[in-house]
């Protein structure tokens, strides 16, 4: 069976290298064409790309359900060899894919679930780590300044999110680098490697229940004591719970991070016109973050939906996906003006990179923090930059998309 | 009759945007909810602006500028 996709509306791929490449067009297309797109591909979904509709879809809990937020439940092997999984295999990803609140949770749970996680990911409780970040970032620039030619991705935002999520877990920082590993093997690699993905989210969750009875012995001033020190309804949160926030925490605190700084630097490794306006007006910080979030969304989610219904005419059964194409809708003509133009200045700017009702991403803040702070930085150290080669990026796409490998050169 | 600014609770999911832009007219809660500070009371041609701007900027469509 050849592979190719022929018809975007009825037969995406999300997985293919051409949409994880580019997938702006395919959007186009899809959004005005026929806006609900439908594929039999892994597993079967629909994918909505007008921002109406992921707004209406995001708030709909009652039909779609956060129970499993990830857009493949059958996870592709690569390219043109892509074995149906054994059940065995399907059941180990399905244990490892739910508990993980409250992403993965609907109301009542995730209710108090998300009252539970959003002050540490306050404003406030964010800044805290701001100094540290920025001190991050410069020893990471101290590593490739010298050389004037960097990986840009893999030498720099990768390395960001994992040492700050560490930070605030109470974990050494030196082992980031596991993280990073993981976290890759079960978002990023992991989708073309079923063991791979089994193992990483494995590791992952062995590792929290680890440091959850270590906390528990020995409390410290962080994230997991903090959790473990919370009540709901007067009952102490139940463990498996903190092991599950925690995997949350790691999990999805770390790889679309680093794609929203690795795809910002991108960017502006294009666009020396956007570097001297943020040099000559730093105050634009702030704004230029948002529109290069909506620009740049990385992230796509997914609902279950949990009874049958029907939307704009369209018929969608229960047990269907839906893929939360957050970003197609960042895109979308009819609510922001020139959408594929990049303006740092944008005044109206509703992006729903981080979704939209009730589960809006509880780490945003953090997000928007490491993105200010690591692209201020690099532009202090290194305010003319450019890509080695454009064609030779590479990039992860699916559910998380943004560079993996980013060689960029600048005056040593 | 005075413009105001007003942020619904039922809509508000505390994405901080409006903070983030006019912190002087904007306070959050520790779980990220916006109301406004004092009356919310839009004194000037300015105010009117930064609050539009905030209108303009909620991905929840959850504040308004009323007359009162």
């Amino acid at each position: 069976m050849s592979n190719a996709v022929k018809d975007w509306t009825t037969d995406y791929d999300i997985f293919s290298k051409e949409y994880i490449k580019d997938p702006f067009p395919i959007w186009d297309e899809i959004r005005e064409k026929c806006p609900i797109a439908h594929t039999d591909r892994w597993g079967g979904s629909f994918m909505p790309t007008r921002y109406e509709d992921l707004v209406a879809i995001a708030k709909d809990i009652e039909h779609f359900s956060s129970r499993n937020v990830l857009v493949a439940d059958v996870m592709p092997a690569p390219d043109d060899e892509r074995p149906e999984l054994s059940e065995e295999d399907q059941q180990l990803i399905q244990q490892y894919n739910v508990g993980a609140p409250p992403i993965t949770s609907d109301p009542p749970v995730h209710t108090w679930a998300r009252k539970l996680l959003l002050p540490p990911f306050s404003v406030t409780s964010v800044a805290k780590y701001e100094p540290e970040t920025r001190e991050l970032c410069n020893d990471l620039i101290d590593g490739f300044i010298g050389r004037g030619r960097a990986d840009a991705a893999g030498e720099y935002a990768q390395q960001i999110p994992p040492r700050v999520i560490a930070s605030m877990l109470g974990i050494p920082k030196d082992e980031a680098e596991t993280f990073t590993g993981w976290v890759r093997g079960f978002l990023e690699l992991g989708l073309t490697n079923p063991e791979l993905r089994e193992q990483s989210a494995r590791s992952i969750f062995e590792y929290m229940i680890q440091q959850v009875q270590d906390r528990k012995e020995h409390p410290k001033d962080d994230l997991i004591t903090y959790l473990l020190n919370q009540k709901v309804d007067g009952e102490p949160v139940p463990e498996p719970h903190v092991v599950g926030t925690c995997f949350l925490i790691l999990v999805a605190g770390i790889d679309t991070t680093w794609s929203s700084i690795g795809s910002a630097l991108w960017h502006l490794a294009q666009h020396p016109e956007h570097r001297k306006q943020l040099i000559e007006k730093p105050d634009l910080i702030d704004n230029a973050v948002e529109e290069l979030l909506r620009a740049y969304s990385p992230v796509t989610m997914a609902r279950y939906v949990a009874k049958d219904t029907e939307y704009k005419g369209c018929p969608i059964p229960e047990g269907s996906k839906v893929l939360m194409n957050f970003p197609a809708a960042n895109r979308d003509p009819r609510v922001f003006e020139n959408p594929h133009v990049v303006d740092l200045e944008r005044a109206k700017n509703p992006h729903i990179a981080f979704g939209v009702g009730i589960h809006r991403c509880a780490g945003s803040n953090l997000a928007r923090m490491e993105m200010k702070v690591s692209i201020q930085e690099w532009l202090k150290r290194i305010p003319d930059f450019k890509l080695e080669d454009p064609d030779a990026v590479t990039w992860a796409g699916g559910q998380v998309r943004g560079p993996r490998k980013m060689m960029v050169v600048f005056p040593a | 009759m005075t413009k105001k600014v007003k942020v619904d609770p039922e809509k508000c999911q505390g994405h901080n945007r409006c903070y983030a832009m006019a912190p002087g007219m904007f306070k959050v809660d520790e779980y990220g909810y916006a109301t406004p500070r004092g009356t919310g009371e839009l004194k000037t041609e300015d105010d009117i602006a930064l609050a539009q701007r905030a209108v303009d900027n909620c991905p929840e469509q959850a504040i308004s500028i009323v007359d009162e």
